[in-house]
């Protein structure tokens, strides 16, 4: 009985942890605005971000080199981003309220990894002058 | 019987938890987060030990499992000790870090007192059902411990990011080791199988988690804790 108590609370108590750790980190690139060449890159030039549009951009990040500092925040954002379009599948029928936050981080998710593109892609230019000038 | 993916995961676990201690002698943060320092290098040196025992005596000897399990109920009560700092940084303003002290000193008397007693009554069977029991009731204080710490983050808007990402690792790691604790004791068949995954994991989780927050998240970086909470609208 304790032990079926404990496991519950414990699930339970899991899950807000991981939410709000999940959030934490993306917070942290919802107050970055995306530069133009990403925005042309991805084509959302005049639309926001959709919530569909995560794995697309997680694709474009994955073309680009690695920085190395960015793995682990992208991993736990693509396990949160599954977490969600699971979550997103059972609330769409039977809770539409609940449905609209999921659909809501869904798109911060996807806005992260528009940033981290937008990261990337500048360490890549960065890259690339930092050897043409070796070159010269 | 232990495989390359045991080897390969202790081995992870070991690296970031040397990480940690690393990364902060080199910052010279290792005075500031003493108690992380600490109990990383510690838990380095248990994954030491356990790889020892394996080693010299054999994944199912009685010699590793009262190795593994006594010393899982000793980093916990060092983890106690990590989760009082978290207490004492986020009231440091309240200026009751006296009290907070005596509570902990309380709560690790009060916990070894609890522990000793019931380790004095099923001496002669610790190494069975009952260990997973204890296991899983220090986890679940620690489970208690963080979230309360989690409100008390989220009640006085605590906005250091640093502390409130450490505190969220903490939490997961803590939440997800009870969780599991219990599923042993409610089903043992899966033990062999499935659920003996899941600790080492969590124990290459927080290490990880923390190495990242540290090395990534500035010092003076801020974040409004009301946005972490989920609101349905």
């Amino acid at each position: 009985m304790i032990a079926a108590l404990i496991c519950v609370v414990s699930a339970a108590i899991f899950l807000q942890f991981f939410v709000s750790y999940c959030r934490a980190i993306l917070a942290s690139s919802g107050n970055i605005a995306l530069s133009d060449r990403v925005r042309e890159v991805t084509g959302i030039a005049n639309q926001e971000v959709g919530a569909d549009d995560f794995n697309r951009l997680l694709q474009l990040v994955r073309l680009c080199p690695e920085r190395g500092d960015d793995q682990s925040e992208i991993r736990a954002v693509g396990t949160y981003y599954g977490f969600l379009a699971v979550l997103n599948r059972v609330s769409r029928p039977l809770a539409p309220g609940f449905s609209v936050w999921v659909e809501k981080e869904r798109k911060s998710c996807s806005y992260f990894a528009a940033v981290a593109l937008d990261r990337r892609i500048s360490y890549s230019r960065d890259l690339f002058t930092q050897q043409i000038t070796d070159r010269l | 019987m232990l495989g390359p993916l045991d080897y390969l995961i202790w081995l992870v676990g070991f690296l970031a938890e040397i990480g940690v201690v690393v990364y902060l002698l080199s910052r010279k943060q290792v005075f500031r987060h003493f108690p992380i320092a600490f109990y990383m290098l510690c838990d380095a040196f248990v994954t030491c030990g356990l790889y020892y025992c394996v080693r010299h005596f054999g994944f199912d000897s009685t010699t590793y499992i009262y190795f593994y399990y006594y010393t899982d109920s000793l980093l916990n009560v060092l983890m106690f000790w990590v989760i009082i700092k978290f207490y004492q940084e986020t009231f440091a303003e309240m200026g009751v870090s006296r009290y907070i002290r005596g509570a902990a000193v309380m709560l690790i008397l009060l916990t070894a007192v609890f522990s000793y007693a019931v380790v004095h009554q099923n001496r002669t069977h610790l190494t069975s059902r009952f260990v997973v029991e204890i296991g899983q009731n220090f986890y679940f204080v620690g489970v208690v411990l963080t979230y309360l710490l989690w409100g008390a983050i989220l009640k006085l808007r605590e906005t250091r990011t640093r502390l409130i990402q450490l505190v969220l690792a903490l939490g997961i790691y803590f939440s997800a080791d009870a969780c599991t604790y219990a599923l042993r004791n409610l089903f043992p068949g899966l033990e062999p199988t499935f659920l003996r995954w899941f600790p080492p994991l969590v124990g290459v989780w927080l290490p990880l988690a923390w190495i990242y927050t540290l090395a990534h998240i500035q010092e003076d970086a801020r974040l409004e804790p009301a946005r972490l909470m989920v609101r349905a609208r």
